[in-house]
């Protein structure tokens, strides 16, 4: 049997469709076009407002598209334009320079001070491994060399005399100043940054991180107290130190807050946990970053210029001054802490 | 409803994603191929840009005799080794040029914007995922301490770590569970012309018991290979369906399923409206 030839004109639902919804269609994609080559801000005022009625208008063509018409072309065209308006309307982040803002009032002091468990416990281990570092060299100087890498010493070890040391409190360096600082800083942030990612590891490097960092401490307080410089060396470090110590632990409570939300998720799915803990954290970090580069100018050309005791011991404590009332005194209103 | 066969290969990385608005989106997640050429391309611009600064520096360095180049290299490589990913992601695209050139976004999983929070977040996990396997090496190559037991452990780290991706059905690294994120691949097509375009012809009419035959994944499979426009592959399936349906070659094989394509459609279509869905030819019916 032949075709049967007749003159009706079949008519399926994409046709109709596209006949009454194309125009908004175009306009949108057209929209979506110019700001996905440069940015929102090209757009009209007219097109603006538009943007969001078109966006739903085409949301409910997908919705409609998908149980009346088999036309799978259509429904994929419109799957990607409204992921397309969707992305533009509801994942771009506000202006810039206002959530930079926001940043420093609110996000960086508000993370740090959400921490403070952690931090505390942090503080804690560096106390506790600076002590513990402290006793083992003074009663026997040749765990110093266990625990400080040769390197890292330039001959501030228990051998050194009482004047090499002091030269090295107090000699002054004119030059390379500035690549000095950045330096530091450089190699501080990154350990920083380091310390938050390794906790991931339940915590456990990141721990031994902070502990070892305060057995450095306690081993280097220790060789300078064996010869009568120990408060002299406490100036010396106090100047940066309270600040780039500080940073550390905050680093390090980062990292533990991670580690232990995949621990303990505790009444959160342990996804949702790491995420609610990661993304203050990740804040806390950035600041961190901000932190170890004033400690970094701080060290490198700050304890360079002032060289007596009382300025660089009263600088050190005005900066930490400065920083626990502005992570505790201005921050604790904006930290959020999930009650868990 | 997305039970057909055509899309059960693509299906294991299309995942839905609810607006505000209540409709599924149905997002397609970016695969551990296109992420890894994604990032590579990230890293060879990086790269790029690094050798480009370091000899602009050392010429500056060169001509000034001061340590202003050594100040800018050191806080430039700190601000491109962290920045490059934070700064492209935080913007509104959500991507590296890398990502952008694959095709790739930076999304919240729960849909909401995202966050300055979790874009750090997951950048900075890369520094146990990508960078900590990366100077083990280089310091084992660089002491040539070749320590089995050392070495054994970096490969176990950098296997867990940079491989991640591939253990979990979201392709999801570190970073993106610490920061609560997936990578989704966006689509970018026009509309592609209507199927009833050419409406001014007349149109053959089939008899009732030819557009019983398929359902709508035949129906689909047909749509493809109409828009394809192969004309070989075009010759075989309207022998096929004129085989089935016991119709007579005409000669004209487009028309043919042109025609078939939209009569079928329209009857599929009022199945539609009183609820009768025919999935495939063997008449499965959905629920």
């Amino acid at each position: 049997m032949s075709a049967i030839v007749d003159a009706a004109r079949p008519l399926i639902n994409a046709s109709r469709f596209r006949a009454a919804h194309e125009a908004e269609w175009m306009r949108l994609e057209a929209l979506l076009k110019q700001i996905e080559k440069r940015s929102v801000r090209v757009l009209s005022d007219d097109d603006l407002l538009a943007l969001p009625l078109l966006y739903r208008a085409t949301l409910s063509s997908l919705s409609v598209a998908r149980e009346t018409s088999l036309d799978r072309a259509l429904t994929a065209y419109l799957e990607q334009l409204c992921a397309r308006a969707y992305f533009q309307l509801y994942g771009v982040s506000d202006l810039a320079w206002r959530d930079l803002g926001r940043f420093f009032t609110q996000g960086w002091p508000g993370a740090v001070a959400s921490l403070w468990r952690e931090t505390l416990a942090m503080a804690f281990l560096t106390l506790a491994g600076a002590l513990a570092a402290y006793f083992l060299v003074r009663s026997d100087p040749t765990w110093f060399f266990g625990i400080i890498p040769e390197g890292l010493a330039g001959g501030r070890d228990p051998s050194a005399s009482a004047e090499v040391l002091r030269a090295t409190l107090y000699g002054k360096q004119e030059d390379g100043l500035g690549i000095f600082a950045s330096f530091l800083f450089n190699h501080n942030a990154q350990i920083a940054i380091f310390a938050f990612a390794l906790g991931f590891a339940f915590v456990v490097p990141t721990a031994l991180l902070i502990l070892y960092n305060g057995l450095m401490l306690g081993a280097m307080v220790a060789v300078f107290a064996d010869k009568g410089l120990g408060l002299n060396f406490g100036a010396w470090l106090a100047i940066h130190g309270t600040t780039e110590l500080f940073a550390i632990m905050i680093a390090g409570a980062a990292g533990t807050r991670i580690g232990t939300a995949i621990a303990f998720p505790g009444r959160q799915e342990r996804m949702a946990a790491v995420v609610a803990a990661g993304r203050p954290a990740a804040i806390a970090i950035a600041g961190v970053v901000l932190m170890l580069a004033v400690a970094a100018v701080l060290e490198g050309i700050g304890r360079q210029v002032v060289t007596s005791d009382a300025a660089r011991g009263t600088i050190g404590m005005a900066m930490l001054v400065a920083w626990l009332l502005y992570y505790y005194g201005i921050g604790r209103r904006h930290a959020n802490r999930s009650r868990d | 409803m997305r039970t057909d066969r055509a899309t059960r290969a693509a299906a294991t990385l299309r995942r839905g994603f609810v607006t505000p608005e209540g409709v599924d989106l149905q997002l397609e997640l970016g695969g551990a191929g296109t992420r890894a050429a994604a990032f590579l391309i990230d890293v060879i611009l990086m790269l790029l840009l690094l050798v480009a600064a370091t000899i602009a520096l050392f010429a500056i360095d060169q001509a000034l005799r001061a340590e202003i180049a050594g100040i800018l290299w050191l806080i430039g490589a700190f601000i491109l080794r962290n920045g490059w990913f934070v700064l492209f992601e935080i913007g509104g695209r959500g991507a590296t040029p890398g990502k952008r050139l694959m095709g790739l976004r930076v999304v919240a999983r729960d849909g909401v914007r995202l966050t300055a929070g979790a874009v750090l977040a997951r950048n900075a996990m890369r520094e146990i995922e990508v960078f900590l396997p990366l100077s083990f090496l280089g310091a084992q190559t660089a002491t040539g301490t070749a320590d089995a037991f050392l070495t054994i452990f970096a490969l176990l780290w950098s296997g867990i770590f940079l491989l991640f991706p591939l253990f979990n059905r979201d392709r999801l690294r570190i970073g993106d569970i610490v920061a609560g994120t997936w990578v989704v691949q966006t689509a970018n097509r026009t509309l592609s012309a209507d199927m009833a375009s050419d409406a001014e012809r007349v149109r053959r009419v089939f008899p009732e018991a030819a557009l019983t035959l398929y359902g709508i994944y035949e129906l689909q499979t047909l749509e493809d290979v109409i828009r394809g426009g192969d004309p070989a592959a075009q010759s075989a399936v309207a022998t096929m369906i004129r085989r089935k349906t016991g119709l007579a070659d005409d000669a004209d094989d487009a028309a043919f399923l042109s025609d078939y394509y939209l009569a079928l459609c329209v009857r599929l279509e009022s199945g539609l409206l009183v609820g009768r869905r025919r999935l495939d030819k063997f008449g499965t019916v959905e629920q």
